[in-house]
């Protein structure tokens, strides 16, 4: 219990981090968010006008720093997240709700996809070690997991649209002449859409869980209890699954939360490039129009998300490593 | 906790103190593994290009728009020219310097934080320890990338400086949290066991008995906080957050995707700045996977195939 309670600790303290230094660094930088929205205006709207909006997110320069900070982390905590400047009158949570489900959906399934397959693999080419898939694939997923992945998203825009006459669509999550709904046509087209970013996340994260799960499936496999149960003459598959990829797997998962954030990262980069209505596109909007409101927002939802998948990956941690569980 | 779990993944490996001098080793090991061989050229390349781009391409200002727009590759011009009439290949060729410097000093500094920061970690222990773990993993879960984005929206677009500084900020954690717990499995070694005896001081003991221990790890923290750098920084030029009258790989790729390079046929310039990106960050992780495989002889490749492990 102590282990939980101890990592429940870790996530409220990283939130609260993550929160301050969102409010604080901006503040430390050279500019201000009114100058920000001024240039942004050109000019054309005074500075008394402007003064109210950015108080409307908590900029309120006639307030102690002290007490913008607390109104900020209570609106933030609250989902009191304040009103686009954007998209004029719009209320920054309503953008999000609209853009979740579309990042939920292609990112979080191509990043569980990828891991889930990478494990996979990485156990076979741990087992296998020196056959054939073993000489290949390492060598090359070190090199997949080092390439960019905005380009890998460029070219696979140039092979299977630009050069196949348009294959596969390359730009925003559905057609815009289709009204969106429950019915087969809408639906076969979200995934035809999400076919190209989807691979690219896949083709970009796999490679890094492959590695890490055949080293440390090289390394489960030289302890004395796998070679005990060969000496008890347990069949191979017994063996591979419930001693070697069982024991190999807890750091793969701790990783797996660790690396989420870097994942976000490239899903950012990929929805840019396929204009893809999610929450890396909008925030990817905020940020050329300058739009506070919804980049703190984005900003602290982000977070929130990764540290949930942390806390997930420590909760079956605990259920599937008994020294978790002894040692608190 | 999970720190126990991920410090299982690093497998105590060379407890002795090193003969000799670590970077001969270091050379033999990138001439025998056939990994760090090809990284290493890789690198060699990009070196020469940033520092005699001259030597490549008879172009003098690759930013000056003196040639005829949207040409395809030719004899004259490698790559072709951009929409604005510049030339690509003297463009890529320039802009070498700009993503290697980013890469290193980004790196060198993020990683002398890591060992600062992990190093004294694992040596201290007790209540330091925890502290500065605890920050570490803090900087380890935070998603840096939107942070950055953020960040440099603020700073208004970049200067090189901004970026650096913030790539350094969000780009030591990783390496820490593995020089940590090798320092912590190296700590009561006899050989530091013995220094402690002789009453060395602390300071002493840290940076002449730890940390030549160290070199290989702290060499791979340095290739993977270079990696991290190029890519996020290609990534945040390529949004246009970058500045954009820079010569480098990734504000090239800003403007071809601002002009749809790859939608109107000037697939080179859309194409070839991230194949450099890759390729230089390729060659820091193939460094990377092949010190591993020598640090830790157990990763190696088996060269005959099928090794009965039935048998010891």
């Amino acid at each position: 219990m102590r282990f939980l309670l101890k990592r429940m600790g870790f996530f409220v303290l990283t939130l609260w981090v993550a929160l301050t230094l969102n409010f604080f660094l901006p503040r430390l930088m050279p500019g201000s968010p009114a100058e920000a929205l001024m240039a942004r205006f050109r000019g054309k709207v005074p500075l008394s006008s402007i003064k109210p909006l950015l108080a409307e997110f908590g900029v309120d320069d006639s307030q102690s720093l002290v007490s913008q900070y607390f109104d900020y982390l209570a609106n933030m905590l609250t989902g009191n997240w304040g009103i686009s400047t954007t998209s004029l009158g719009e209320p920054v949570s309503k953008m999000i709700r609209e853009a979740l489900p579309w990042t939920l959906g292609l990112v979080g399934v191509a990043t569980i996809l990828a891991f889930v397959l990478g494990t996979l693999i990485g156990v076979v080419a741990g087992w296998r070690r020196g056959g054939k898939l073993d000489s290949i694939l390492p060598p090359v997923f070190v090199i997949t997991s080092a390439l960019p992945y905005f380009w890998i998203a460029l070219l696979f825009i140039l092979v299977f649209s630009v050069w196949t006459g348009g294959w596969l669509p390359s730009d925003n999550g559905y057609d815009n002449t289709l009204d969106p709904g429950w019915n087969g046509e809408y639906i076969g087209n979200v995934l035809q859409h999400a076919i190209l970013p989807g691979a690219t996340i896949l083709v970009t994260s796999i490679g890094g869980w492959i590695l890490t799960m055949r080293n440390n499936m090289i390394t489960t496999l030289a302890e004395d209890y796998v070679r005990m149960g060969r000496a008890k003459g347990l069949p191979n598959r017994t063996i591979m699954i419930g001693y070697a990829a069982r024991n190999a797997f807890l750091p793969n998962l701790s990783g797996f939360a660790m690396s989420l954030g870097y994942v976000i990262s490239g899903a950012i980069l990929v929805e840019y490039v396929f204009n893809y209505p999610g929450l890396g596109y909008l925030l990817y909007n905020a940020t050329i129009n300058v739009d506070y409101p919804l980049m703190q927002a984005l900003f602290l939802l982000i977070t929130v998300a990764v540290l949930v998948a942390v806390l997930v990956s420590d909760f079956a941690t605990f259920w599937l490593d008994p020294r978790a569980r002894t040692q608190g | 906790m999970t720190a126990i779990m991920v410090d299982k993944a690093v497998t105590p490996t060379s407890g002795r103190a090193p003969k000799g001098r670590p970077g001969g080793s270091l050379l033999t090991a990138i001439r025998t593994n056939r990994k760090a061989m090809v990284g290493f050229v890789i690198f060699v390349f990009f070196c020469v290009a940033a520092a005699v781009p001259q030597l490549f391409t008879s172009v003098r200002d690759p930013q000056l728009r003196a040639f005829d727009v949207s040409l395809g590759s030719s004899r004259e011009h490698l790559l072709g020219t951009t929409a604005f009439g510049q030339d690509v290949f003297a463009q890529l060729i320039y802009g070498t310097r700009q993503s290697l410097v980013i890469a290193l000093v980004a790196g060198v500094f993020a990683t002398a934080l890591s060992v600062l920061i992990g190093v004294s970690a694992g040596y201290l222990g007790g209540v330091g320890d925890g502290i500065l773990s605890l920050i570490t993993d803090v900087f380890l879960v935070i998603p840096t990338f939107p942070l950055i984005i953020v960040l440099a929206t603020y700073a208004g677009k970049g200067s090189l400086g901004v970026v650096i500084i913030v790539l350094v900020i969000t780009g030591w954690s990783y390496g820490a949290r593995q020089l940590r717990s090798q320092t912590l499995s190296l700590r009561n070694r006899d050989f530091l066991e013995s220094a402690r005896v002789r009453g060395e001081r602390r300071s002493y003991i840290i940076l002449v008995e730890v940390l030549p221990t160290l070199t290989s790890l702290i060499l791979a923290s340095f290739l993977g906080a270079a990696l991290y750098a190029v890519l996020t920084a290609a990534g945040l030029q390529f949004l246009g957050l970058g500045d954009p009258s820079s010569a480098s790989w990734g504000t090239m790729l800003y403007w071809s995707q601002s002009q749809s390079a790859l939608q109107t046929d000037q697939v080179w310039w859309a194409i070839a700045p991230g194949l450099c990106v890759a390729l230089l960050g390729a060659s820091f992780a193939l460094l990377n996977y092949a010190f591993d495989e020598i640090s830790n002889p157990a990763l190696r490749p088996v060269r005959r195939t099928r090794v009965k492990r039935t048998h010891p």
